[in-house]
């Protein structure tokens, strides 16, 4: 079994605020995440890909495939973006965890459209917000 | 309990299925279809239990010697397809290569106390595979 992992990086800003708190609270339980007019990261997210290798290409996953995938859902949509803007954070806060959850809603919808044969599958998604936060979600 | 040491090579290679045209490999591999190089990062994980007078699963010192002789010695600074059997004829991806370092390094990892658990072989600090020996892919 080879699992693949292939790492990709985009910027978008953020801020961490939800209007079931208060001001008080958000302030309290964000810190300065909840500053008004939000901050940014560059988004280093690794998407791990498992599978049998494919004995002709000597390959497990065509990462240009899984690029141009990557590229059209994640980085083109999101990148250099406020994801306090975006469609999925109208309802949560985009929070890393949540841009996980989101990260891998959006691949998971266009798998197949991808990747039509069993194989290969997703695994997992990891998200560095920065050096010392790290955030890795199970493909299912 | 896992441990794991990290080794580094440099070589060259070339994706390309003998049987295809230029234009097929290229549309196969990509950029990676013309002779080219990295900068190979490996780790190698065993799995063991620690010695209970040494506390060693197994000496990384002795890690260190196998993956040098095993690894290192034959794949540095080497074209890959030409020089290290079987990418004479087995495509040198970053599959492939972490699988041919899982046989050559079996033998002499597993022991009382350890056995190998995985390889992972960096093409680049944007690709790598991790491979976990010949079982098949349960869904």
């Amino acid at each position: 079994m080879f699992r693949v992992t292939r790492r990709y990086e985009f910027p978008a800003s953020h801020r961490l605020h939800s209007p079931k708190l208060s001001e008080n609270e958000n302030q309290r339980i964000y810190g300065k995440c909840n500053n008004p007019y939000g901050h940014g990261h560059n988004y280093v997210v690794e998407i791990s890909v498992r599978g049998p290798i494919d004995e002709a290409t000597g390959r497990a996953v065509d990462p240009a495939a899984l690029d141009g995938l990557v590229e059209r859902e994640i980085l083109k949509p999101l990148g250099h973006s406020d994801l306090n803007r975006d469609a999925a954070f109208q309802q949560v806060v985009p929070t890393t965890e949540n841009l996980a959850v989101e990260i891998r809603r959006r691949l998971a919808v266009n798998w197949s459209k991808i990747f039509p044969g069993a194989w290969p599958k997703l695994e997992k998604i990891r998200i560095v917000e920065t050096p010392r936060n790290i955030f890795e979600i199970e493909a299912t | 309990m896992l441990i794991t040491r990290k080794v580094e090579f440099s070589a060259s290679h070339v994706c390309r299925i003998p049987q295809l045209s230029d234009d097929e490999n290229r549309s196969v591999y990509g950029l990676a279809a013309n002779p080219h190089g990295h900068n190979y990062v490996v780790e190698v994980s065993l799995e063991g239990t620690p010695d209970p007078v040494t506390g060693m699963v197994l000496d990384l010192k002795e890690l260190k010697e196998i993956l040098e002789r095993q690894v290192v010695a034959p794949y540095d600074h080497r074209f890959l397809n030409y020089e290290v059997p079987p990418f004479d004829r087995v495509v040198p991806t970053a599959e492939n290569i972490a699988r041919d370092i899982w046989q050559r390094l079996e033998n002499h990892v597993s022991g009382e106390r350890s056995r190998l658990h995985a390889v992972r072989v960096y093409e680049t600090p944007d690709l790598f595979v991790d491979y976990f020996g010949e079982q098949p892919c349960s869904a």
